[in-house]
């Protein structure tokens, strides 16, 4: 007999979950052991002299291995930024905050995390990584708990413009 | 220096919501009230469950039809210790096959029949299972 008292199905519920083993390869291995020592590691390419970060290995644009490896700085400038303001399951931290794209200083790839105790972020603020205690280091990039303003001027344009 | 390499456990999850579109929408919906439906085509075939567009045309599909809470297994598989067997069913009325689960001793052309659960909500797990008959 039809139930005439509720309504029609016109939306399910279909979540997919999906357990994957990583394997971060030797440099990836090498960057987050690095990271573990409040440590940050790139590698360097021999032909354009860019250095990647997180190091993969090789160089994507020269295809030549780039196994150099060079510690680059824990203060870095924002070159992009997103405000989120939608909760969802596996957000950090209460909506709204701040998710940043940060060249730090020696690399030529950005990395992304979150910044806190700052109202707004600007393009070409410059920002320190805040590190987790000594005790609870380990190798991933949770050992970095977000970035926060210096409180330098912000950079000029033309050190990020390259890197957008 | 340590050189072994670091892996780690890495889960990825989506929570979807669908919309289910007009056609699907409305099979479970029926499956919800114990019923189960399907979509005949232009051809005059009925695939259950039933898609919008005929596979072998694609045209829309014309009527709704009701099909039957009993069918044939036309193939299953069992995994190693599982009660319950993986199994095609073409219901009574139907001219494709609907992945279900199967209780009971299976073998290809079994009679089976609907097993409902008290509880449905409007999901194919509505059906809790096909049971053997015969």
């Amino acid at each position: 007999m039809s139930d005439e008292s509720r309504p029609p199905i016109t939306m399910i519920h279909t979540p997919v979950r999906l357990e994957y083993t990583v394997t971060a390869g030797r440099h990836l291995s090498a960057y987050l052991r690095g990271i573990a020592q409040k440590r940050i590691v790139g590698g360097r390419c021999p032909s354009c002299k860019k250095v990647y970060l997180p190091p993969r290995g090789a160089c994507p644009t020269c295809g030549v291995p780039a196994v150099e490896e060079t510690q680059v700085a824990d203060v870095g400038t924002i070159t992009t930024f997103c405000v989120i303001r939608i909760p969802f399951d596996a957000a950090p931290f209460p909506p709204p905050y701040i998710a940043v794209a940060i060249l730090l200083d020696g690399a030529d790839m950005p990395i992304f995390h979150l910044l806190r105790g700052a109202e707004e972020a600007r393009m070409g603020m410059r920002v320190r990584a805040v590190w987790v205690s000594d005790e609870e280091l380990a190798p991933t990039l949770a050992s970095i708990r977000w970035f926060e303003p210096t409180g330098e001027p912000d950079a000029a344009y033309d050190t990020i413009a390259s890197h957008l | 220096m340590d050189s072994e390499v670091l892996s780690a456990p890495y889960v990825l999850e989506y929570t979807y919501t669908r919309s289910t579109g007009p056609v699907i929408g409305r099979f479970l919906t029926g499956l919800r009230d114990g019923r189960i439906g399907g979509a005949r085509t232009g051809g005059g075939r009925v695939i259950v469950p039933p898609l919008e567009y005929d596979p072998d045309s694609g045209e829309a599909i014309g009527d709704f039809v009701e099909v039957g809470q009993e069918g044939v297994v036309t193939t299953w598989a069992r995994e190693p210790g599982q009660q319950l067997a993986w199994a095609l069913v073409r219901l009574d009325g139907a001219d494709t096959a609907m992945l279900h689960l199967v209780d009971g001793m299976v073998a290809k052309g079994s009679r089976v029949r609907a097993r409902w659960r008290a509880e449905r909500t409007g999901s194919i797990r509505d059906i809790e299972c096909f049971e053997v008959i015969a």
